[in-house]
């Protein structure tokens, strides 16, 4: 019985678990055998990865400044996911998230109060995205166009439309005046701003500085992230909190399990009277909002302007989708795995910068991450219907046994 | 610019382009064709295009010889169609998603390789045109009109326009054909009849993505005789678009990457021309078009039953 309760575990939770850390283990050796024909060390490079990432106080910064966006876009695929879309298309609908944001941040944000039009304007940015996921969800759901290609296209869209404004309409006079002409927005008026963990510390009264302290070694790089002047802006914390309401959303309330109904089973939900085209929808908009929001996060907290489109999503929208399914499409696994993803890209850039390593070689990696974990779902499967086929037969065992002893003893 | 040039030279030139930009589109989308026939979606088109651009045009700069840069191309694309095939035939991954980890992979590396082997944009001498020399002072491409516009192509161009005819001959009028269209149709089926449908959809799949590869050389020893990181730019998953534009068959294909190529070709001029479109829009144009041909309802029908649907033998 034990051995059986074990095997359970083994099967149903700790392979879930360890099968993601495998494929990622792998996809990294085949970057290292890349590393290595071009002649870097691997084990240099790698270190060089893993401390320019978690090893500093602003290296950690910046990692968790990364997986905001990360958990944000994240959040929205697994919620596509769950509801049986596939949305390709979060860079696209982080880009017109984040263009919304700055056009009404520049132009109403000196009369917006600061808390209030930081919350008006992260809504804005979610229903902007919302509306660009909707646009290839309702295409799906009315015409069958398949949702893999039209949120691709729709990321184009985005970026050309994103360039239009920036040149023309929502250029920032400053450049105009000088005649750089580089496509960027104005900045943001300050009021806007979402407050740092710095500024957070300095008002709940945390002032000294690490070395004031006499702290030393790794507590003190992780006592500087919270305390000292970094990048790290609350738009993290916001990102945990909706993973948390996502996870009550999807597994707590009757709409969310209608989406997760549809995208287990279609044809069964359906049968049970739950509209699939509308909840197809709304799982796309949904997950659109959520990239959205990853935009307005990284304008108010982080760019405090609009830069060219594909340098803020910056890529986003595809490791979000290696983060979502790194955390097994759970929310709560997201926001560890999104801090991972963060790690990787921030690692990836210091070990350009120390090696001389294109950070393209992250890129590689993620697409392999992404081959390798979803070929160990077939191992997943393979091995639970092991299990079951295993329980199936003692069980019969026994009670042959059984009845074997029951027609001895008559 | 605009009154140098006379009505019959840009349309001549129009044509002229639509023709010659069709040819990446027909490689990628004649591949892609045949994989999804046999029941298998590979979204990774846009990744293996752009290893096959970047490998066809480091071995046409190293050796200088084209055909080594096509051997290469197709090469690396049959190595990277063998990886798909791995993922999503034997492992039997989410096809949606398996391709775009081989496009980010393709992606990812091909940049890589650029900026490690050879670090900055540079030129070759790729396929020059054909121009048909009959006799010693005529060539077809002397002919007033046509000759401009279809006798001054490179050889792969002629390939590609080739290229559907024949796959129609091999998917219509041989057995290869027949099993390949059972296996995207109704495998089960076709496995009764002794067909075995794992081989036919590894085979389809590494042809479509040799001829991916093709594609990305086709563009960089042909076309533009450059490689830049992202040169295909989203063309890898339009011509993934193309196949359902074009309800899977090779003419139908045909139509939709002459479409394509001629709006390209429309958008260009649009710019040489300085038209008062912001270029920013033209260039969104074949996007909007993609999203557009998707929705139109006739092509429907024609999907294969099972593609995207792995197959095991005795599951089902």
């Amino acid at each position: 019985m034990a051995k059986q309760r074990f095997n359970r575990f083994f099967y149903d939770h700790l392979l879930n678990f360890l099968l993601p850390f495998i494929a990622v283990l792998v996809a990294l050796l085949v970057g290292a055998l890349i590393l290595w024909f071009q002649g870097v060390d691997p084990w240099e490079a790698y270190k060089a990865m893993f401390f320019g990432a978690f090893g500093s106080k602003n290296g950690l910064a910046d990692t968790l400044v990364k997986s905001t966006p990360l958990m944000l876009v994240g959040l929205g695929i697994a919620i596509a996911f769950r509801g049986g879309v596939i949305n390709i298309g979060a860079e696209g609908q982080l880009i017109t998230g984040a263009l919304f944001v700055t056009f009404l941040g520049v132009t109403f944000g000196q009369k917006l109060p600061g808390v209030v039009g930081v919350l008006l304007l992260l809504a804005a940015g979610a229903l902007m995205g919302g509306f660009w996921g909707a646009i290839p969800g309702w295409l799906k759901a009315q015409l069958g166009v398949n949702e893999i290609l039209s949120t691709i296209m729709m990321n184009a869209i985005a970026i050309q439309i994103g360039y239009y404004l920036l040149r023309g309409p929502m250029i920032d006079p400053a450049e105009l005046a000088a005649g750089t002409n580089i496509p960027h927005s104005a900045r943001l008026p300050k009021n806007l701003d979402m407050a740092r963990f710095t500024h957070v510390a300095k008002a709940l009264g945390f002032t000294e500085r690490a070395k004031d302290l006499g702290l030393e070694g790794y507590i003190a790089q992780l006592y500087g992230v919270l305390v000292e002047p970094t990048r790290l802006h609350i738009g993290f914390l916001f990102a945990i909190l909706m993973a948390i309401l996502v996870y009550v959303f999807l597994w707590r309330t009757t709409i969310g399990y209608k989406i997760r109904a549809v995208g287990l089973n279609r044809h069964a939900a359906r049968y049970a009277g739950i509209n699939v085209k509308r909840n197809m929808v709304l799982s796309m908009t949904l997950s659109g909002a959520f990239a959205g929001l990853a935009g307005a996060v990284e304008i108010l907290g982080l760019h405090h302007r609009m830069f060219e489109p594909t340098s803020v999503s910056a890529g986003y929208g595809f490791t979000g989708i290696v983060a979502a399914l790194f955390g097994g499409l759970h929310p709560l696994g997201i926001i560890p795995s999104s801090i991972l993803f963060g790690g990787l890209l921030v690692g990836g850039d210091k070990m350009q910068r120390a090696m001389q390593i294109p950070q393209v070689l992250i890129t590689a990696i993620l697409g392999l991450i992404v081959l390798f974990v979803v070929s160990t779902d077939f191992f997943k499967r393979k091995l639970q219907t092991r299990r079951v086929s295993e329980e199936a037969e003692t069980f019969f065992e026994k009670e042959t046994d059984e009845t074997e002893s029951v027609e001895a003893s008559a | 610019m605009t009154q140098d040039l006379t009505l019959a030279a840009i349309i001549i030139g129009i044509l002229h382009s639509g023709i010659r930009l069709a040819t990446p589109y027909l490689y990628a989308g004649i591949g892609e064709m045949f994989g999804q026939r046999a029941g298998v979606l590979n979204l990774g088109v846009d990744g293996i295009m752009l290893m096959g651009a970047f490998l066809g045009f480091y071995a046409v700069y190293q050796t200088g010889n084209v055909w080594i840069g096509v051997a290469a191309a197709m090469a690396v694309g049959i190595f990277m169609g063998l990886l798909m095939a791995v993922v999503s035939i034997t492992f039997q991954a989410e096809q949606g998603i398996s391709g775009i980890g081989l496009y980010m992979f393709g992606l990812g590396l091909s940049s890589l390789l650029f900026k490690t082997m050879l670090g900055t944009v540079e030129g070759v001498q790729g396929f020059s045109e054909l121009k048909f020399q009959i006799t010693q002072n005529f060539s077809l491409y002397d002919i007033p009109l046509i000759g401009p516009i279809f006798f001054n192509h490179s050889v792969l161009t002629y390939g590609a326009f080739l290229l559907v005819p024949l796959s129609a001959f091999i998917l219509n009028k041989t057995t290869w054909g027949l099993k390949i269209k059972a296996a995207g149709q109704n495998p089960e089926a076709a496995d009764s009849l002794g067909v075995n449908v794992t081989t036919v959809r590894y085979a389809a799949v590494i042809l479509g993505s040799a001829l991916a590869g093709l594609a990305g050389a086709s563009l960089s020893i042909s076309l533009l005789n450059i490689f830049q990181e992202n040169m295909t730019n989203g063309m890898g998953f339009i011509a993934v678009a193309l196949v359902y534009f074009g309800s899977w068959r090779p003419y139908g294909v045909l139509a939709g990457a002459l479409l394509f190529s001629t709006v390209n070709a429309l958008q260009l001029w649009a710019q040489v021309l300085n038209l008062p479109i912001p270029s920013d829009v033209a260039v969104m144009l074949p996007y909007l078009l993609t999203i557009i041909a998707l929705a139109m309802p006739f092509r429907r029908a024609a999907q294969p039953a099972a593609l995207t649907r792995p197959f095991t033998r005795g599951e089902n």
